[in-house]
């Protein structure tokens, strides 16, 4: 099975009933159309030249459209490269061009920016603009125009891609400086998905939240296992997803049954969202993975909405979700320490190593490791980070999470923290690293340090900074140059300027100093 | 309130709440507050819910967009249209 092939197997089954809704505007499209609209993608890009094994590239606002263009791709035979199309065009360009995307799909509005940037890096990856000022569907339209000037291609069918052909490649925050991009098959994600069917026993009566933006794992499991069991996934836009009201109102009136987003957007529904005063009841499962969930809010939430089962996922972007945990009935008032990870998923083995490869005796921490079905080909084009990420030995190929854990009893995992500088925040992994190497580009900055510390509501990111002349900068200055070179969830919360940063005696920075500063 | 009243409370509700030790003169009228990296979406909703409460309006997921928010004279603008309507 391929991952297009689920919504073909369902187009033919539930050709009349809705896949999808847009929660903000209402519009509608049943599984017959999305299957017509991503097969006119997919002659189109076959018309254009794409070929079985391209990148294509998807900066477009999460909607029916992008859900039709990834179909298209997948239909092709290339696999799909999602960007957030908010995050500053060079991040973005870097990405398309490291990953060599023939075409992008691009909102028209932002096509300009895009393609000068492209253009600094000598890339010339064919425009794809979709116009939503030309009316509500701006697929359909460009689709027209294309066919109109070039004909109608000869209608195909969908490619037969193997289990082992890439399907999507999602770009993480590296450590370097620049994002990483992580290779996934049809197999990786058909087994995952499978997973999810064994897990959640979806039926065609079910209705799916999709709140994670589609450059974001979350959004695998919110896409494929609605689409594959005939059920309806409502697409939550960047707007609607900020404001938690109009969120807890969505859940309510389209009476979701399946809630997948990060602890920090279920705190902000707690915290913000009404939830007391909404009929959630149509509610059987709350899915959350990313980060942490702080224990006050979670159960907070269960009070609100008692009825669904509660499911802890846990999983780095190249396994998806490899372990899980089901959170019990009651919590202990008393109870401040986090819920553990879980046991490993049915579709995934998993072991604690040392920084050798060696098992650990079962209590003692150690480093997460997986191998499965799901785990990832390796990072586009980084040979030597990709082998870095895999402990290999006579039992299989093992990909290093990076996560310390513990193994209790009965195989439950507990979640104890990093072996390295990498960060989870609203469930985004950010490399620190990727924050400093952004702001010494800022012309006055001469030394940067970038911290993160754990608080109730999160994680938040502070930067320590030195600067040319002596002075500090003003914050909107350099609240503004982050905006302009860093996604927003990259951002830092705290700036501190100081005369010189603390070295190690080998003149290193010394990263213990500062977090003793606090 | 006239514009001017929603203009500075909102200009000091931002320099308290999201940019302590900024010097007052440098958040301007004109300053990009959500493509300048000031408001995100957290912080925009503390402001939503300030305006609300403060200006006796509500406002609508669909209104929370730049075109709205970015900067404290498109805020004061929205927020005299808001009150004009309601």
């Amino acid at each position: 099975m391929t991952l297009h092939g689920y919504l073909e197997q369902s187009a033919r089954r539930y050709r009349e009933k809705c896949a999808a809704v847009e929660a903000s505007s209402g519009r509608q499209i049943t599984y017959g159309e999305l299957d017509r609209l991503s097969s006119r993608v997919r002659d189109h890009l076959r018309r254009i030249g794409v070929r079985p094994g391209d990148h294509i590239g998807i900066c477009l606002p999460k909607s029916i459209v992008s859900l039709a263009t990834l179909f298209g791709i997948l239909k092709v035979g290339a696999a799909y490269v999602p960007v957030d199309s908010l995050a500053p065009p060079a991040r973005n360009a870097f990405i398309f061009t490291d990953c060599g995307v023939r075409a992008i799909f691009v909102e028209a509005s932002r096509a300009d920016a895009l393609r000068c940037e492209l253009a600094r890096l000598a890339a010339e990856p064919r425009l794809l603009p979709l116009d939503w000022s030309d009316g509500s569907s701006p697929l359909a339209t460009y689709l027209a125009r294309e066919e109109a000037e070039g004909g109608l291609a000869v209608e195909g069918e969908s490619a037969r891609s193997e289990p082992n052909d890439l399907a999507y490649v999602l770009y993480t925050s590296g450590s370097t400086g620049q994002p990483k991009g992580v290779m996934l098959t049809h197999h990786n994600g058909t087994s995952y998905v499978d997973w999810c069917s064994e897990t959640l026993a979806p039926d065609e009566n079910d209705r799916f939240s999709s709140h994670a933006p589609f450059h974001f794992d979350l959004s695998i499991l919110d896409i494929f296992v609605p689409l594959k069991h005939g059920a309806t996934v409502l697409l939550i836009g960047e707007e609607l997803g900020k404001h938690p009201a109009g969120m807890a109102s969505v859940i309510a009136e389209r009476r979701l049954t399946v809630w997948y987003s990060t602890p920090s957007v279920l705190t902000l529904l707690v915290e913000h969202g009404g939830l007391d005063a909404r009929d959630d009841h149509a509610l059987r499962f709350i899915l959350f993975a990313g980060e942490v969930f702080p224990v006050k809010h979670l159960r907070r939430l269960k009070t609100l909405v008692p009825h669904a089962r509660y499911l802890n996922l846990y999983g780095p972007t190249e396994t998806n979700v490899c372990t899980y945990y089901e959170i019990p009935q009651t919590i202990a008032e008393d109870r401040t320490a986090p819920f553990p990870i879980g046991r490993a998923c049915s579709h995934v083995k998993a072991r604690v190593i040392d920084r050798n490869g060696r098992d650990v005796p079962r209590g003692h921490e150690g480093e997460l490791a997986i191998s499965g079905a799901p785990v990832m080909q390796g990072y586009w084009n980084l040979p030597e980070r990709t082998s870095a990420a895999f402990h290999v030995d006579s039992t299989g190929r093992w990909y290093r999470t990076g996560d310390i854990v513990v193994e209790g009893d009965n195989g439950v995992y507990t979640f104890r923290g990093r072996r390295d500088r990498m960060v989870k925040r609203r469930g985004y992994r950010i490399e620190l690293g990727e924050i400093e190497t952004a702001l010494y580009r800022h012309p006055a900055i001469s030394e940067v340090a970038a911290i993160a510390r754990s608080e109730e509501s999160g994680v938040s990111i502070k930067v320590f900074y030195a600067s040319r002349d002596g002075h500090a900068l003003s914050l909107i200055e350099l609240k503004r140059f982050c905006a302009h070179n860093l996604p927003a969830f990259m951002a830092p919360d705290w700036f501190s300027h100081q005369p010189l940063l603390p070295k190690t005696s080998t003149d290193k920075i010394d990263y213990q100093h500062l977090i003793r500063m606090e | 309130m006239n514009a001017i009243q929603i203009r500075t409370m909102t200009r000091d509700f931002i320099l308290k709440e999201f940019l302590p030790g900024e010097r007052p003169e440098n958040l301007t009228d004109s300053t990009e507050l959500i493509t300048g990296g000031i408001l995100d979406s957290l912080a925009t909703l503390k402001l939503v819910a300030y305006l609300e409460k403060s200006c006796g309006i509500e406002i609508a997921p669909y209104e929370l967009v730049q075109e709205n928010l970015n900067s404290v004279a498109l805020i004061a603008d929205f927020v005299q249209s808001k009150q004009a309507s309601t």
